[in-house]
C-alpha cells in the first residue's frame, strides 16, 4: 500500500487531527482550504521557488564531512547544510512558504512561537520581507537563553513577548500564541514553527520542508552516485526531520533515523524525548501525539541544552513512522550533543546548533562500527551562533 | 429526567434564567471546593461548572490559569475531583454539575473509566474545550453510555453548518462564548451576541448559556436577557484569589448572590 498521509481530516493513523477550541475551528478550516487552494497553484509554487532560491539561498549544499569520518574509521558522514540558509536554520522554508499563503489569505498581522529562537528570527525576517507586523511569543527562560536572537528578531521589526506562565519555555510560548490566535483571529495568521498541531499545520509545514529531502535524493546520487544507507535528523516537534525523510519513506533501502533529546537520560526523566521514552498518546496543542505525561495526564516540564528541542510532544506524523515502523527514532543526551558541537567545530570548521548537534551525536555513534563505503546523511539543520551564550556557560567561560 | 434538564425546565416555568458559576477544583484548597459549591448553591446557582485543572490551559486568560496553576500545586487531579463530586452529592442530589476542562487528563483516565466514574459520583455534563465534535465520536458514546450530557462551546466565529452538526449531539444546554478571546477578556459586545442568537436558536433547541467576559452584575443582567443561562467564571476565580481561606466561601457567596438578584430582576 502506498503511503498517503494524512486523510482529508488531518489524521495520520490515530495521530493528529483538529484538537481546538471552538472559536478557531473555523481559522484552521480556512486555513486549510486556502492552503488545498494554493498548494498546487502554478504562481504560488513558482514564488516559493524564487523565494527560496533567491532569498533563502537554496539549494544548499551537501558536505562530505571527511576529517571527522576518517577520525571515526567507519561510515562516511555527509551533512545536507541547512545551516547555511538564510537566517541561518531551515526554519526559514516553512517560514516563506506561511508568509506567502498569510499575504494571499490578507492578513497582515503574523504571530509566531519560537524556542531557540530560529523559527522566531524566520518569521520576523519573513514579516520584513513581506510588511508584515510580527509579534513572537517566546518562554522566559529560553530568552535567556538565547539572548542573541531575541536581539536579531527586534533589529528586523518583531515584537518579542515573553511568556511566564508554566515551565516559559516553548511549549509555554504555543499556548500564549494560541491564546494571541483566539483574540485575533480575524486579522491574524499563526506562522506555526514546526509539524505539529491542528491539522493542516503538520502537513503544510512538512510540504514546505520537504525541500530539505528533495534536494538530497537529487543531490547524493550526483555526489556519490546512489542515496546514502541512512538519513539522520534531529527532532523536537520534528520539521527538519520529516522535511529530510519524506521523500525517501518510499525507498526503502534508505534507512530513516529521527534523534530526540535525551536531556540528562531517559532514565532520569529529565528528557524531551517522548517516542524514545515510549510515553503515552495524548492531546496538546491542537493533536493527538505521543506526549510526555504524567499519569493524571497532565504535561510535564522537560529538559534539553537545546531550546528548540525543548518539548513534550512531537510531529503526529513521526508518531506514526515510530508505529508502522518506517523510521527508528534514538535519544542522545545532553553531554553527547556538546561533544558532537565540538567534535564538527574541530575537525570541519563549522559551529553546529546544539539541536542538530543532537543528530550528528548519533552519527557518531553508530559510523564507527559501520564499513567505510556505508554513507549516513546527517541533517545540519541550523548553525550554532545561537548557542555561544550556553556552551560557554557550560564551560564555565564568561563572554 | 436529567438534572440538567429538570433545572432548566423549572427555570423555564418561573421564567427565570439560570445562573451558571464556575470554580476550578481544588483551588484555593482542596478541603474548599466541596464548601465553595455549597455555599454557590446557597447563593443561588442553578448549574455548577467545575473546573479540572490542566498544566496547559490553552483557552483560559491568567485568571483561570493561575487557578489551574494553585490547584495542580494542591495535587488536584481528574480522579480527585470526581471524588469531590462524590462527598458534595452526599449534601445535594439536585444541582447539576458539569466538569469543564481540557481533553488530556480524561484521554489519559480513559473515555469509559471516566464516563463511568461520572455517573457513579453524579456529574451530569462534561465540557472538554480542546475536543471539537470532529474529534470526540468515542467520548460520546462512552458519555452517552452512563447518561453524562456532552456541553458544547459555539463562538461568534461559528458557522450554521457547525452549529446544525453540534445541535445533533449536544445534550443538556449548549455553552455560547460571547467574544473572541480567551476566558476573563473584558471586550463584551451585547449586540453581537443579540445578533447571533437567533441563528443559534434556529437549530439548537436546547438551553443556550452565554459566557465569557461577564464581569458585574449589570452585564449579567444585560446577557440574561437574551438567553437561557449565564455562565460567570473568571470574575468569581478572582474574587477567590483575592480572598483568604477563611472569608473566602463568604465572599464568593456575596458575589454569586449580587448576581442572582441581578439576573432576577
Amino acid at each position: 500500500m502506498k503511503y498517503s498521509y494524512p486523510d482529508q481530516e488531518g489524521h495520520f493513523g490515530q495521530f493528529g487531527g483538529v484538537y481546538m477550541a471552538e472559536t478557531l475551528i473555523p481559522a484552521v478550516e480556512e486555513l486549510r482550504d486556502q492552503y488545498l487552494r494554493f498548494r498546487d497553484d502554478p504562481e504560488f509554487k513558482a514564488e516559493f521557488e524564487y523565494e527560496l532560491k533567491h532569498y533563502v539561498g537554496r539549494p544548499s549544499p551537501i558536505y562530505h564531512a571527511k576529517r571527522l569520518s576518517d577520525e571515526l574509521g567507519g561510515a562516511q558522514i555527509y551533512l545536507k547544510r541547512e545551516d547555511l540558509n538564510h537566517t541561518g536554520a531551515h526554519k526559514i522554508n516553512n517560514a516563506i512558504g506561511q508568509a506567502l499563503l498569510a499575504k494571499r489569505m490578507g492578513k497582515k498581522r503574523v504571530i509566531a512561537e519560537t524556542g531557540a529562537g530560529m523559527h522566531g528570527v524566520a518569521t520576523a525576517t519573513v514579516a520584513a520581507r513581506f510588511g508584515m507586523e510580527c509579534i513572537v511569543y517566546m518562554g522566559a527562560e529560553d530568552i535567556q537563553r538565547q539572548a542573541p536572537n531575541v536581539f536579531r528578531m527586534k533589529l528586523l521589526g518583531a515584537t518579542v513577548v515573553p511568556v511566564e506562565s508554566g515551565s516559559r519555555t516553548l511549549k509555554d510560548a504555543c499556548n500564549e500564541a494560541i491564546r494571541d490566535w483566539v483574540t485575533n483571529v480575524e486579522s491574524t495568521f499563526y506562522i506555526f514553527g514546526t509539524a505539529a498541531g491542528p491539522h493542516p499545520y503538520p502537513m503544510m509545514v512538512r510540504d514546505f520542508q520537504c525541500v530539505i529531502g528533495d534536494e538530497a535524493k537529487v543531490q547524493m546520487p550526483e555526489m556519490i552516485g546512489r542515496q546514502p544507507d541512512a538519513v539522520i535528523a534531529c527532532v523536537g516537534g520534528g520539521s527538519n526531520a520529516i522535511g529530510l525523510f519524506h521523500p525517501y519513506i518510499d525507498v526503502p533501502e534508505v534507512q530513516i533515523i529521527g534523534v530526540e533529546a535525551g536531556g540528562h537520560g531517559i532514565a532520569s526523566g529529565q528528557h524531551a524525548a517522548p517516542l524514545t521514552a515510549n510515553s503515552k498518546v495524548g492531546v496538546l496543542h491542537g493533536n493527538k501525539v505521543y506526549l510526555i505525561q504524567d499519569e493524571n495526564g497532565q504535561i510535564i516540564e522537560t529538559h534539553s541544552i537545546s531550546a528548540g528541542l525543548d518539548y513534550p510532544g512531537v510531529g503526529p506524523e513521526h508518531c506514526l513512522l515510530k508505529d508502522i515502523g518506517r523510521a527508528q527514532y534514538v535519544a542522545i543526551n545532553d553531554d553527547e550533543a556538546l561533544a558532537a558541537f565540538d567534535a564538527l567545530c574541530r575537525f570541519e570548521g563549522i559551529i553546529p546548533a546544539l539541536e542538530s548537534s543532537h543528530a550528528l551525536a548519533h552519527a557518531m555513534k553508530i559510523a564507527p562500527g559501520m564499513a567505510k563505503d556505508k554513507v549516513l546523511l546527517v541533517n545540519l539543520s541550523g548553525r550554532g551562533d545561537k548557542d555561544m551564550n550556553t556552551v560557554a556557560n557550560i564551560k564555565g567561560i564568561t563572554l | 429526567m436529567s438534572r440538567i434538564d429538570t433545572t432548566f425546565e423549572n427555570l423555564k416555568q418561573q421564567n427565570r434564567k439560570a445562573l451558571i458559576p464556575f470554580i476550578t477544583a481544588g483551588d484555593p484548597a482542596q478541603a474548599l471546593t466541596v464548601p465553595l459549591m455549597h455555599g454557590l448553591v446557597k447563593a443561588g446557582a442553578d448549574v455548577l461548572e467545575l473546573g479540572v485543572p490542566f498544566s496547559d490551559p490553552m483557552a483560559d486568560g491568567p485568571t483561570i490559569q493561575r487557578a489551574s496553576e494553585r490547584a495542580l500545586k494542591n495535587g488536584m487531579s481528574l480522579r480527585g475531583v470526581l471524588d469531590l463530586v462524590a462527598e458534595f452529592r452526599k449534601q445535594d442530589t439536585t444541582t447539576p454539575v458539569v466538569l469543564m476542562g481540557y481533553g488530556n487528563p480524561i484521554e489519559a483516565m480513559g473515555w469509559e473509566a471516566f464516563a463511568k466514574r461520572c455517573a457513579e459520583v453524579g456529574v451530569d455534563g462534561a465540557l472538554t474545550v480542546d475536543f471539537p465534535p470532529e474529534e470526540s465520536h468515542e467520548a460520546f458514546e462512552h458519555l452517552q453510555a452512563h447518561g453524562i450530557a456532552p456541553i458544547f462551546l459555539l463562538a461568534p466565529t461559528t458557522k450554521e453548518a457547525r452549529i446544525e452538526q453540534v445541535a445533533k449531539l449536544a445534550r443538556g444546554y449548549v455553552y455560547y462564548v460571547s467574544l473572541k478571546g480567551v476566558t476573563g477578556a473584558g471586550n463584551l459586545d451585547l449586540s453581537a451576541i443579540e445578533e447571533k442568537l437567533p441563528q443559534l436558536r434556529k437549530h439548537i433547541k436546547l438551553p443556550i448559556g452565554v459566557g465569557f467576559g461577564i464581569r458585574d452584575a449589570a452585564t449579567a443582567k444585560a446577557v440574561a436577557k437574551l438567553c437561557d443561562g449565564v455562565v460567570v467564571g473568571s470574575r468569581i476565580v478572582q474574587e477567590i484569589e483575592n480572598s483568604t481561606e477563611q472569608n473566602v466561601v463568604a465572599n464568593v457567596g456575596r458575589l454569586v448572590q449580587e448576581l442572582r438578584v441581578a439576573i432576577d430582576n
